[in-house]
């Protein structure tokens, strides 16, 4: 508990906030304004606060990074996710990607606090007091965070493709960044999330040199085609062979492939430790 | 009761038209200054004085100053004070805060929206307390009307869009490539429009501009003006891969850049987008270039409708903007009013304006 909260009670005010940061946004869009991105940052700011508190009791509870079941890994995908837009969303003219970032936490934060299956069950001490298990979790589970705010950023792309080649440039339209700004921050977001899931790889890797029994290919599988995935697309696109709308489309693919691979990932794990905590504070 | 009031007086660009303005300007605002500070009953004064108006704004002891102020003003400048009272303005109270909310929030301008204005008002108020002539009333209506301007501008979409062909084309390139300042521009005709678009792009900040014509030596003066290169016009297909944004306005009667040029273009620098701006008739681009990836061609006829819903957008949010200041004032000078009526002080000069604000929510 902190400030006499739970972990949950803190969760759902990370939803909460990332909800009013959306509907902010949507309110700006409504009335014709102009969109209030300093607001909407803070916003979003107080979310990741929130959820950094909760995640943070989950984490001090189960002895380490709290990935312990799929509400977990959704929670630190959308805090990953907001953790890089915090640190870009200050150099781009992005109060649009600060408005699809907080629709991205919203979702998945609320999604995993509304289905009570997936906290049924947590495992706590799952990387068994080995850094490099964690560190290797922490930084994949990162990565597809990354990963998910390239396909909002990409969304934004494709948006903007459209309105340009359509030629209607107001309404909502007149909202997003230049298309080259989107590219640049697709081609940084492609280039950090595949850094991130190789070094988490790496990491991996030494864990599986020595306990190969433990590892399950399946979960060993999923994530290698993941990290292929985001490896090629960034590959062809430095090298000039796939750009624009392709290579947003891509981005999202592999967005795509790291959602599902996160159900390869937590069928994987090692056998559950502990039943979750009560969930008497929603 | 204090017959105290507020007012402005002075020349905008709705009734005096550029040749009246030109006499109208002043030249020496110092000096100006020292002559209204002999005016009786003169409190406060500000002096709006851009290349669309001339306002002052004052505070005085009666209304009967406001007329010294335009006296002195006529004299100065010279010009008749019957001729200069058939195209001024000249309100006082509510009507003239309004007023300055209106100016500050670029309501009044000649194009409805636009922000320069605002740096304007913001420059006449700070020479105005630089040289003493604001006091409680005018701090109070200046400070109320940048915040009432910047409340307009966020909460509405006074300022958004342009409404001529250039400021459009110069806007639809910063949905491209954002900031203009790396862009290459290449201008492909140096008419009236080209001229006027390649001007609009320096104003807006791209700095390496190319033009390209059949006359060389136009060309060469029109570049000359605009700090720009100029281009073989012949050559010009080889040379369109290396430029962003390629204007054109010629008035050759068939298409000078083919689809083919311009694939062949994009070939050459394939990650980065190519804005093919149109502004012939008959069109200087083969239409079918707009199929090729990342090239966005656009031409008079798409300009213009941008323009026509801008503007459309714009007319629309006026009246929202016109209410929200209007609520704004009214708020204000209820305040101000009060104010006036209790303040009941001697007649002073404006370099002695009273202190202390009157405090509004406005």
């Amino acid at each position: 508990m902190v400030l006499d909260l739970s972990d949950r009670q803190w969760l759902w005010c990370a939803a909460g906030l990332y909800t009013a940061g959306f509907l902010l946004g949507t309110a700006s869009i409504v009335r014709g304004g102009r969109m209030r991105g300093v607001l909407i940052y803070c916003t979003i700011l107080a979310g990741y606060v929130a959820q950094f508190v909760g995640l943070g009791i989950r984490g001090k509870e189960a002895g380490g990074c709290p990935l312990g079941n799929e509400f977990e890994i959704f929670q630190f995908t959308a805090w990953s996710a907001t953790s890089i837009y915090l640190l870009i969303g200050v150099k781009f003219r992005s109060s649009v990607l600060g408005y699809f970032t907080s629709c991205l936490g919203a979702a998945l934060t609320i999604l995993s606090l509304s289905i009570p299956a997936w906290d049924a069950v947590r495992r706590t001490h799952i990387f068994g007091g080995n850094p490099w298990i964690e560190l290797h979790a922490s930084l994949a589970i990162f990565s597809y965070g990354v990963f998910g705010l390239l396909a909002l950023t990409s969304t934004l792309f494709l948006f903007r493709h459209f309105s340009l080649k359509s030629k209607r440039l107001g309404g909502w339209f007149s909202f997003l960044p230049s298309i080259l700004d989107l590219d640049h921050i697709e081609v940084r977001l492609l280039g950090a999330g595949a850094a991130l899931l190789t070094m988490a790889l790496v990491f991996g890797a030494i864990y599986f040199t020595r306990d190969t029994p433990n590892v399950g290919h399946f979960k060993l599988a999923a994530t290698v085609a993941v990290w292929l995935v985001a490896a090629v697309a960034f590959a062809l696109r430095i090298s000039g062979r796939l750009l624009s709308k392709r290579f947003a489309w891509t981005c999202l693919a592999l967005f795509a492939a790291a959602l599902l691979s996160l159900g390869a990932v937590d069928t994987s794990r090692h056998p559950v430790s502990k039943p979750a905590a009560p969930q008497s504070t929603q | 009761m204090s017959e105290a009031c507020l007012f402005v007086i002075g020349a905008t660009h709705h009734s005096a038209p550029v040749e009246v303005r030109e006499k109208l300007a002043v030249d020496s605002e110092a000096a100006l200054r020292q002559e209204l500070s002999s005016v009786g009953g003169l409190r406060e004064i500000a002096l709006l004085n851009t290349c669309n108006r001339v306002e002052f704004y004052g505070v005085a002891a009666n209304e009967a100053a406001a007329d010294h102020v335009q006296a002195v003003y006529c004299a100065r400048q010279k010009f008749q004070v019957g001729e200069f009272e058939k195209i001024r303005i000249r309100l006082t109270g509510r009507e003239a805060a309004l007023h300055l909310f209106e100016v500050a929030s670029g309501l009044d301008s000649q194009l409805v929206g636009e922000n320069e204005i605002f740096g304007q008002v913001k420059e006449a108020y700070a020479a105005a307390q630089t040289h003493g002539s604001t006091g409680a009333v005018l701090n109070r209506l200046f400070q109320k009307a940048f915040q009432a301007a910047k409340h307009v501008r966020t909460n509405t979409g006074i300022s958004s869009g342009r409404v001529s062909i250039a400021n459009v084309a110069v806007d639809l390139a910063t949905n491209i490539f954002g900031s203009l300042a790396t862009a290459k521009v290449l201008v492909l005709g140096t008419g009236e429009i080209g001229e006027g678009t390649a001007k609009a792009f320096k104003s807006r900040g791209a700095e390496d501009l190319a033009v390209a014509s059949r006359s060389i030596q136009h060309a060469t003066e029109v570049a000359g003006g605009l700090a720009a290169k100029t281009v073989s016009f012949e050559e010009r297909d080889a040379h369109i891969s290396t430029y962003d944004i390629v204007v054109c306005s010629t008035s050759a009667p068939n298409t000078i850049l083919s689809t083919a040029a311009v694939a062949a273009a994009i070939k050459r620098r394939p990650a980065r987008p190519l804005l093919l701006i149109d502004l012939a008739m008959p069109r200087d681009i083969e239409a079918s270039a707009a199929d090729l990836q990342n090239v966005f061609l656009y031409n008079l006829d798409d300009l213009a409708k941008i323009a026509e819903a801008n503007r459309a957008a714009r007319e629309a949010e006026i009246a929202r903007c016109r209410e929200l200041l209007s609520e704004r004032a009214s708020s204000l000078w209820e305040h101000v009013q009060r104010y006036l009526d209790q303040a009941g002080q001697p007649t002073q000069g404006p370099a002695s304006a009273p202190a202390e604000a009157p405090r509004t929510g406005a």
